[in-house]
């Protein structure tokens, strides 16, 4: 931390401690205010500060309205009751004075009058007119700090009628010799384009003229008066993109004064606004997109300090980024970006890069992919605001495919919740998602039913609204409509029966209204049985009027059968003396309707919702009525409007009896052709009375017919609830799935880890799957396109197999490309474009790895991987290789185990001299074995014995070759030890250690250890399949690795090239290359299989690795980078 | 934008609060009252934001003293975060020679750092530059 800094927190504490010190009396007036201050901190209780500050305002009112008190005392009451009004009392009587003080005091005191009046009045207060003249005077004075107020007073508060009387005077200010008057001037401006944009319509050239002001203090000011028109107009300013693309290079290039930095960094916070406004001009325009790309760069390549700032405008740089018009290049950094954002242990930088990412996912959900398991440690992270921010992220990549877990993860957080904010902002959230994507009719009304138990009555009366709309409208599907509607009833008739008290009013008034509609879809189910329900439920004593008022209209509907009959007849009798006139209403009508049961059948037809409703919007058919009672003396018909201007001026009761605005709810039904269960009074002809509720409901439904809501209009499979379980993700190998099946399988991942892996899966679960990645909302899930195909009554059983495999989307998209060599290629191209994005996704994540794992190549034993580029030369095992080959090596090549010659031999390695006695190893590859040979030649004169070589490793099973081991070594004469090797874990470099013990001539004994360092292609065998055995292992494997590598450049197929490449130097495979994919398989001796997938993607190779072997994947992926590397 | 800036002391008492919305009196000293609590029952181990309703609060700590900022959702946190730093820069740079009390500077302070809720200047020479000429003016 700087210096500044430092100090800063140490000096702070006490300065801002607002204590006056003995020995600073620069202001002795100011200990008033000191006394009150330390009075207060010394307190204890609130009654105590309430009792002390209403002396204090006693006080200050005394002196204020006394006419000998100075300008500078004046100032010190002020602040006093600035004070007082900061601790929350009031002290009006001061108001009028700080409009006198502003007028009359000079210098500070003037400016504490100013602020006074800014901290006290707001926009519209009356006094605020008195102010207008002081600030005209002040605007004119010579004094350049008299304007300064005045300028600042207005860009803070200001009344908006009295603009025009300053506005002359504010413009002239904008050519003002001081940049100070002139930076004031344009903040002026933007106040007045705030509250009165038209006011200042004709100056807009003048803003130019601000933007390119050489003061860059005068420009950033303007940059708020920008943003706010390119807010409102984006269109109207595309011509200054390229300015603000300047400005922003030269700030990012430093070109500003350095008075403008901060903590070295140049001018962050205007960095960020003009990051902002690129994002608003690029926003969907390419060619302005296009000029910023270089400058974005720049931004990104430049806050690379480690410093909070930096980080603040990298996080604006990449949302920047992600809003305009995509450039690959940019969008990889950005992403890259985000990553180490989210993977930063400071939380706050973590915090930065969920809510980047939720910013992101929204335009491309893929990125979710790579930090799943970040994710979901956020998502049980101690800190709630991260917890939060996570769910929110969630919220935003709901799919089909996720959404019940997802839900889950809502719903836990909800019930942990106790802020009503939180509540009522996540239940909206799962209502959405829910009715969005359910993926079956009984967790939706599951669901529906824990948001309406949790959610209360802070619940938006849109979810319950809405709710009732879908399950009446239903779907084309008639059968999957009773479904619904029977497991609704169910589950509403259980929950009556348990304790209907404890669930909240707009949970029983939607349960009313289902049983009163849909109870007679359940057969067994007695019409009396729900009615003495719902009866109950007009005995709470919680159940509110309106509840009451649904609860009787759901009975008038099931008036049949005689003991039901009994019921109402008692429940109506009740009610029809009630004080509430609604349910009074209501009771008379259940009576009447019930004793004329041809008049009920006709006003509550069953199925109403079936036939259209027609709707005299014009109500023709009161015409006659409306003439006779006008002819009567009634008074004419006054409008909603005018009728509620009428009723609050003479402050009555508000019965609002015609209130409902029966044209736009009518029209609504009936361009539904369905009736809105919150119409429903209307259409069964009982009310024009109706309560404001439904007024209210008829306008919800209204706005609410804007939102798509993909679940309602889609139809249902019936085999789909019981498939529904688990759906493995496309970065998610089946096999895992199936460990958890079978859980007999003898190495079980650690438990927790499975568990978040498993949550993972389900997390982040078709994602890939959404094609374009421009779209701002969740496009449909789909297999919901593929689902409508299953209505088509040509379906075929082959058919039907097909739709039933797509709904649940392939496991693995790569056997969907591998397995069905038959199928349509364009079928698979999603799949595969979802996997690669999918690969590609992780690679940042990986990249960081592979770094970790980088060797020192300057290592005596290191394992170069030039050792490989010989390789093919030495297959021919010449000699007369045109390599320079030193002249031991030539010498040892003659001691190569007959065996051995012809194969694949590595560079002979110096291990170790004692002596005389040195020790060289190569190692030789064939098919089924790795052999280490070890040279011992003794260079010396005499002979060594009792000779011993041990060799040993953790890395690799070692098993001895040799017939007889070596005891003696004739002087200049070489042995050679042959081991045979195989290795036991997989690592980038495997380790064989060995010990060399010897007698020599003097008998002396010697002990020499040596290491010898092999790379794991070394281990590695190409391993021979077909294209239709890589899929069924592709699936089983569960250790994964994805990166994405460079490819072999300035060739034709670069793909094959590359994958020529990887086969030779490191003895892969290729199985198959189709199209811009690749597979490639290989084993790690003796005989662990590992699988590749590759595929060319925005000029990179994606590669994604599987093996049933940890680690191994990971390894061999460092392997592919180097290889590729020395290209 | 910054909706309010608010400094309190460990026992929970206002030092300054600013409001770039207008508010009502009782409803100020309710969110004093919660932000207050939220902060001083964070550690220091915990995220510097908080959400209150719907807006969020960036807060810091300097020893005793807490300062609050809040923010709509569309502001950035951490720059927000880093501005509060650079307000005590200014403050540590102006009131550096003589400690005292002076709630009615801080706000002149802080009327030329944020306006509306929008950060309208942040070079520390500029900030105090009309204090500095008012003082002058006290002066001489």
């Amino acid at each position: 931390m700087s210096d500044v800094v430092e100090k800063t927190l140490t000096a702070l504490p006490s300065l801002l401690s607002f204590d006056s010190q003995p020995g600073a009396a620069k202001l002795s007036s100011t200990s008033k205010l000191a006394s009150l201050i330390r009075g207060i901190t010394e307190l204890t209780s609130k009654h105590e500060e309430e009792k002390l500050i209403q002396q204090e305002l006693v006080a200050i009112k005394d002196q204020v309205s006394s006419p000998n008190t100075s300008m500078r005392q004046m100032k010190e009451l002020m602040v006093r009751a600035i004070y007082c009004e900061m601790l929350g009392y009031e002290a009006s009587f001061c108001y009028i004075h700080a409009i006198k003080l502003a007028q009359q005091g000079t210098a500070l005191d003037k400016r504490v009058g100013y602020l006074a009046v800014a901290l006290f009045l707001h926009e519209s207060h009356e006094l605020l007119l008195l102010l207008v003249n002081t600030v005209l005077k002040d605007l004119q004075s010579t004094n350049l700090i008299e304007v300064c107020m005045a300028l600042t007073i207005v860009s803070q508060l200001f009344p908006k009628d009295m603009i025009p009387a300053i506005l002359p005077l504010v413009e002239e200010k904008l050519t003002h010799p001081k940049e100070i008057i002139r930076r004031k001037a344009v903040l002026a401006l933007y106040k007045f384009y705030l509250i009165a944009p038209n006011q200042v319509q004709h100056i807009h050239n003048k803003f130019r003229k601000a933007l390119c002001d050489k003061d860059p203090g005068v420009m950033t000011a303007s940059l708020h008066i920008y943003l706010q028109m390119i807010k409102e107009n984006p269109e109207g300013y595309k011509d200054l993109t390229g300015s603000f693309v300047t400005i922003l290079k030269q700030v990012v290039g430093g070109k500003l004064p350095m008075d403008y930095n901060y903590h070295s960094v140049p001018s962050p916070w205007l960095q960020i606004q003009l990051l902002r406004i690129l994002s608003l001009l690029g926003k969907d325009d390419q060619s302005s997109s296009e000029i910023m790309y270089e400058v974005l760069d720049e931004s990104l390549r430049r806050a690379e300090m480690n410093h909070n700032i930096t980080y603040a405008i990298l996080y604006e740089c990449v949302k920047c980024i992600y809003t305009i018009h995509p450039k690959d290049e940019l969008l990889e950094k950005a992403a890259k970006c985000i990553g180490n954002f989210i993977l930063s242990p400071k939380i706050n930088l973590k915090y930065i890069g969920l809510k980047a990412l939720t910013y992101v996912v929204q335009q491309d959900p893929k990125l979710a992919l790579q930090h799943q398991m970040t994710i979901i440690e956020c998502l049980d992270h101690p800190d709630l605001i991260i917890k939060r921010e996570t769910l929110e992220l969630l919220f935003r990549i709901t799919n089909g495919k996720n959404v019940t877990v997802i839900v889950e993860k809502l719903l836990d957080f909800l019930r942990t919740s106790k802020d009503d904010y939180t509540t009522i902002d996540l239940m909206g959230k799962v209502a959405e998602v829910a009715e969005k994507y359910a993926p079956d009719n009984k967790w939706f009304i599951a669901t529906m039913n824990t948001v309406f138990s949790l959610g209360g009555d802070l619940m938006q009366p849109d979810i319950p609204n809405n709710f009732l709309k879908l399950i009446s409208e239903g779907f084309d599907d008639g059968e999957q409509d009773r479904m619904l509607r029977l497991f609704a009833v169910d589950s509403y008739v259980s929950l009556l029966q348990g304790e209907p008290e404890k669930l909240p009013q707009r949970f029983l008034q939607v349960i009313s209204w289902v049983l009163g509609e849909y109870s007679h879809l359940r057969e067994d189910l007695e019409p009396a049985t729900v009615v003495r329900l719902l009866a109950h439920v007009l005995d709470l004593k919680q159940a509110s009027s309106e509840t009451k008022s649904w609860v009787l209209l759901a009975m008038t509907k099931l008036c049949e059968g005689e003991a039901a009959m009994s019921v109402l007849q008692g429940v109506s009798e009740t009610y029809s003396s009630s004080m509430d006139t609604v349910l009074r209403q209501r009771a008379q009508e259940l009576q009447n309707l019930h004793l004329n049961p041809e008049l009920w059948a006709r006003v509550l037809p069953r199925d109403a919702f079936t036939e259209p409703l027609e709707v005299d919007s014009s109500l023709s058919f009161l015409d006659g009525y409306v003439s006779e009672a006008l002819a009567a003396g009634a008074a004419p018909y006054k409008s909603p409007h005018q009728r509620q201007e009428e009723l609050a001026q003479a402050k009555a009761v508000s019965m609002e009896p015609y209130g409902l605005s029966l044209p736009i709810s009518m029209s609504l039904s009936s361009l539904d052709g369905r009736q809105s269960p919150t119409l429903l009074s209307m259409s069964s002809g009982l009310s024009g009375d109706s309560t404001d509720h439904s007024h209210k409901a008829g306008t919800t439904t209204l706005k609410l017919d804007k939102v798509k809501r993909v679940w309602g209009r889609e139809g249902y499979l019936a085999q789909r609830e019981s498939a529904v379980v688990e759906v493995p993700s496309p970065v998610h190998s089946a096999d895992q799935i199936e460990e958890v099946g079978i859980s007999q399988d003898p190495t079980p991942p650690p438990v927790a880890d499975q568990e978040k892996q498993q949550l993972a899966s389900s997390l982040f679960v078709g994602l890939g799957s959404q094609t374009s990645s421009s779209l701002m909302g969740k496009s449909e899930p789909k297999h919901q396109r593929l689902r409508k195909k299953a209505k088509d009554p040509v379906s075929s059983s082959e058919i039907s197999k097909q739709t039933s495999n797509s709904i649940f989307p392939p496991p693995i998209s790569v056997d969907n490309l591998l397995c069905n060599s038959n199928m349509d290629p364009k079928k698979s191209l999603p799949s595969c474009t979802q996997m690669t994005e999918s690969s590609q996704g992780s690679a940042a994540a990986n990249g960081t790895c592979a770094a970790e794992g980088e060797f020192t190549e300057g290592d005596v034993q290191g394992p170069e991987p030039s050792l490989f580029r010989d390789n093919r030369l030495t297959i021919a095992g010449s000699c007369e290789t045109e390599e320079p080959v030193g002249m031991k090596d030539l010498c040892l090549t003659s001691y190569l185990p007959a065996d051995c010659i012809g194969a694949n031999h590595s560079e002979f390695t110096p291990l170790c001299s004692s002596h005389g006695v040195h020790l060289s190893a190569c190692h030789v590859h064939k098919d089924d074995t790795l052999v280490l040979l070890v040279f011992i030649s003794n260079s010396s004169n005499s002979d060594v014995h009792q000779f011993i070589v041990q060799v040993d490793s953790g890395d690799v099973e070692v098993s001895c070759l040799s017939e007889s081991p070596v005891e003696e070594l004739r002087c200049h004469h070489v042995e050679v030890c042959q081991y045979s090797l195989t290795a036991k874990r997989p690592s980038v470099h495997l380790e064989v250690s060995g010990l060399v013990s010897f007698n020599m001539p003097d008998r002396t004994p010697q002990t020499t250890h040596f290491s010898y360092k092999l790379p794991l292609p070394s281990f590695i065998r190409p391993l021979e399949l077909s294209t239709e055995e890589y899929g069924t292992m592709w699936l089983a494997f569960s250790h994964d690795t994805k990166q994405n590598l460079t490819l072999v450049a300035d060739v034709q197929d670069s793909l094959r090239a590359t994958l020529d490449v990887l086969e030779r130097k490191l003895h892969l495979h290729v199985v198959a290359i189709i199209g811009m994919e690749g597979i490639v398989a290989c084993r790690l001796l003796p005989d662990q299989p590992c699988l590749m997938h590759c595929r060319v993607h925005g000029g990179t190779l994606a590669v994604w690795l599987r093996s049933p072997v940890p680690d191994l994947p990971d390894c061999l992926l460092y392997h592919c980078q180097r290889a590729l590397q020395e290209v | 934008m910054i909706t309010f800036v608010l400094m309190v002391n460990r026992q929970g008492q206002t030092r300054l609060c600013r409001y770039y919305q207008s508010i009502n009196m009782s409803r100020r000293t309710a969110l004093e009252a919660n932000i207050v609590h939220t902060c001083l029952s964070r550690s220091r181990d915990q995220c510097s934001f908080v959400e209150y309703q719907e807006s969020k609060v960036v807060f810091r700590q300097y020893a005793a003293l807490y300062i609050a900022v809040g923010i709509t959702e569309d502001e950035n946190e951490l720059s927000i975060y880093e501005l509060v730093q650079n307000f005590v820069e200014v403050l540590d740079k102006y009131f550096s020679r003589v400690i005292m009390f002076n709630l009615d500077r801080v706000h002149i302070i802080l009327d030329e750092m944020i306006q509306n809720g929008r950060i309208v200047e942040t070079n520390k020479s500029n900030i105090l530059a009309p204090l500095n000429a008012l003082d002058k003016m006290a002066d001489g």
